[in-house]
């Protein structure tokens, strides 16, 4: 590629032509502020309006200043990232944009995680120099979003992450000038609207204008109450993460420092959603084999591919965007709603408790767990089998006000029987991981035959949609893979027009997997960290003694002594359910 | 929000205004445009159709139908008065004009009398600053209008004037 040479802050820096000044900058350990610019790096995923101002640099021989994030660096320039001018500007626009702004920085939910908060800090901002009238807008609040508009700053990471990378297409911004604000269409409320609540516009928010619903309260009320049992399951991408809001190096595994953290905060047992996860694999492997065996019979009745059905978004999604693909995905349901079915049956008849005295709590990189916990038809005559979602900010947060130093935790593991899982039920937590899972058990039980290896490189990896054929001892498994709900309509879109044929589809809706989820620690832009999260999940697999979960002693022993086998009527009542076509939005109106 | 089942008028008008557009998501404006023009006014089911048509969010079209002062989900009267408020009329008195058809018709900009007869709305240089201030009731341009002549523009319309 073409190399231009230019100069900024005295120093000569070479780049590729077409680099932006504020990438030119980074090569050369000049770092330009930045608010309404994101990035993630090799994903495809960038925000860049050029709308905050705050990126601007004094290039010679131009008369205005120029926002670095949008301007194409070019050859011979001449470039100050910190003149007094620039300066000055930076500040002005800065304080401009907190004059409109509430000043609730003590109480504010992103306090600490505020990029506003940062860059005023970063500037040295200790006055606002301008008052005046400031933006109100209703507050919203979802069954897992919180919309605080009066904190938006405009930015539109948000509705660049709906539309562009989701295409979900719920939030846009609306009106103009100082009446402009990012909302739903018509101004609905988010529940009114085709929200998924994937969280992805919760994780790039810059300021406390979207969060999620807080259930911490809520939890530290079960726990101080005597009368009831209380238990938490963790989801396996929570472990790869959790660390990172202590300040450990991303990619961590805290997964003993995390149950010892959750048994000091008082949870009476503590388990694992990997176990439910192995679980999750039994029914919909069992699924997967039922329907490819009926289809190689020649039974044309019968529907593939079979499409996960473990993301509670992209239930969502296609709920609201597919409803004629509805009778595709596996009844299965997802490893969260499969934990609370077995635990206030299973276990609470073992424990010789009413599931009414039984509180289920779930630790979840996920905000869209919360939405999923409360559905109706994942509760027992008003009584639900999980009962609160947090998400590991959430967990972080508990641990820090319990006065725990997460840092001189011992490793301690998770409690019997809900608590063992495989290497296939961590893998759940990373894109991909769910279909490599699936296919560990299925070839061994299709096959009757041992696997001859257990890592599929070919179903790993970051690309947005993956394609792989695994060898089933002769009979070729077509597998897809899809991370980010675009990405999910593209092969979507693939296969309604018959162009694409899969046996088996794995989706998750937010980049990278789980461990990208809405309600992990904030990756602030930063790809790296997500890649860090998946080699950890990866790596506590490989630790694994056992990695296929037909083997998980306690799976076994659980279809033993209560469920009988796979797809059983009574495995079907507890761990499988139905979709529903939720197509048009105004019929909720009524 | 009132749910309103489009007619079939409607919901081919706006098919067809989509249609001639190649459905392409570039012309969003031009399609409201011709749409509005047809049917009156957009309400969040016809730019429902328009998304799903152009295969793009609602959200994008309510944005952009929220953005630009001339879209309007209101139904318009059967008469549509508008006052040029570009600098012209307004140093030669629109506001005070304004304020006159304000308090007769008992209506604000961006709203229709109880009766759908007249409907208010204020926009930007109609290009006939030589006439200024001036008033247009459809297609029908009154120039040099004074708060004294509201009057007779409104019952005019009311003798029905404007087909």
């Amino acid at each position: 590629m073409d190399k231009i040479e230019l100069t900024i802050d005295n120093k000569t820096v070479e780049v590729s032509k077409g680099t932006t000044i504020l990438e030119a900058a980074k090569t050369i350990g000049v770092h330009i502020p930045t608010l309404c610019h994101m990035k993630l790096h090799d994903m495809g995923i960038e925000n860049k309006p050029g709308g905050c101002r705050v990126c601007v640099v004094e290039v010679e021989g131009r008369r205005n200043l120029a926002p670095a994030c949008v301007t194409e660096a070019l050859n011979g320039m001449k470039i100050n990232t910190h003149s007094m001018r620039v300066v000055n500007a930076r500040r002005t626009v800065t304080e401009l944009i907190i004059s409109d702004h509430p000043y609730e920085c003590l109480t504010c939910a992103k306090a600490g995680n505020c990029e506003l908060q940062q860059l005023a800090q970063d500037l040295g901002i200790r006055e606002i120099h301008y008052e005046g009238e400031k933006s109100v807008y209703r507050e919203d609040t979802s069954p897992a979003i919180i919309r605080d508009l009066d904190k938006c700053i405009m930015c539109r990471r948000c509705e660049m992450m709906c539309n562009e990378v989701q295409t979900v297409g719920v939030l846009s911004a609306i009106n103009r000038g100082f009446q402009a604000v990012v909302s739903p269409p018509f101004e609905q409320n988010l529940d009114h609207s085709v929200c998924t609540y994937c969280g992805q516009c919760v994780a790039v928010c810059p300021t406390g204008a979207l969060t999620e619903v807080d259930h911490t309260p809520a939890v530290i009320r079960a726990l101080s109450d005597p009368s009831k049992t209380v238990i938490v399951q963790t989801a396996p991408a929570v472990r790869a993460a959790l660390g990172e809001a202590f300040g450990l190096e991303p990619g961590t595994l805290v997964t003993g420092k995390m149950a010892a953290a959750l048994r000091r905060l008082g949870f009476d047992f503590v388990f694992d959603t990997d176990f439910a996860a192995d679980l999750t694999i039994m029914e919909e492997g069992t699924e997967l084999l039922g329907r490819l065996s009926r289809h190689l019979e020649g039974d044309e009745t019968v529907k593939l591919p079979i499409l996960t059905s473990c993301c509670p978004a992209w239930v969502n999604f296609f709920e609201h965007q597919f409803p004629d693909l509805k009778d595709i995905p596996s009844s299965a349901k997802s490893p969260q709603q499969m934990f609370g079915a077995i635990a206030k049956t299973y276990f609470a008849d073992k424990q010789k408790i009413d599931r009414k005295e039984l509180v289920v709590v779930s630790i979840m990189p996920c905000v869209a767990k919360k939405y999923e916990c409360s559905r109706e038809e994942f509760s027992v005559d008003g009584n639900p089998d999980v009962d609160y979602a947090l998400t590991t900010r959430e967990l972080a947060a508990l641990i820090k006000l319990a006065n725990i130093d997460f840092h001189v935790l011992p490793d301690e593991e998770f409690d019997h029987p809900l608590g063992e899982s495989t290497g296939a039920g961590v893998i759940f937590g990373a894109t991909g991981g769910v279909i490599e899972a699936a296919v560990r058990t299925a070839y061994e039980l299709y096959t009757k035959k041992s696997l001859p290896r257990l890592d599929f490189e070919e179903l790993r990896g970051m690309e947005g949609i993956r394609e792989a054929t695994i060898d089933f001892d002769g009979l070729p498994i077509k597998i897809g893979i899809a991370h980010g709900l675009g990405n999910a309509r593209k092969l979507l879109e693939d296969i309604q027009s018959g162009k694409s044929q899969f046996h088996a589809i794995e989706i998750m809706s937010c980049p990278g997997g789980c461990i990208g989820g809405g309600g992990q620690p904030y990756h602030r832009s930063n790809s790296s960290i997500l890649k860090k999260r998946q080699m950890a999940i990866y790596s506590e697999d490989k630790m694994k003694i056992l990695r296929k979960s037909h083997e998980n002693p306690y799976i076994i022993k659980l279809y033993e002594e209560f469920l009988g086998k796979p797809m059983s009527e009574k495995a079907h009542h507890l761990l499988h359910t139905n979709y529903f076509d939720r197509s048009t939005i105004f019929e909720q109106e009524d | 929000m009132p749910k309103v089942k489009l007619s079939e008028y409607a919901t081919n008008t706006v098919k067809e205004v989509c249609a001639s557009f190649n459905n392409s998501e570039g012309e969003l404006i031009n399609v409201l445009h011709q749409v509005q023009q047809k049917l009156g006014y957009l309400p969040a089911e016809v730019q429902e159709l328009v998304a799903k048509e152009l295969n793009m969010s609602a959200a994008k079209v309510y944005g952009v139908v929220t953005f630009y002062s001339f879209f309007t989900m209101v139904p318009q009267g059967e008469n549509p008065i508008s006052i040029c408020m570009g600098t012209a009329c307004y140093v030669r008195g629109a506001e005070q004009v304004l304020d006159e058809f304000k308090r007769q018709l008992k209506i604000e900009v961006g709203e229709t009398t109880t009766d759908g007869k007249f409907s208010l709305s204020a926009l930007r240089c109609v290009g006939a600053c030589g006439l200024a201030p001036v008033v247009m009731v459809g297609e029908k341009v009154h120039g040099r209008v004074a708060p004294t002549d509201v009057r007779k523009i409104i019952s005019e319309c009311k003798d029905g004037c404007l087909t």
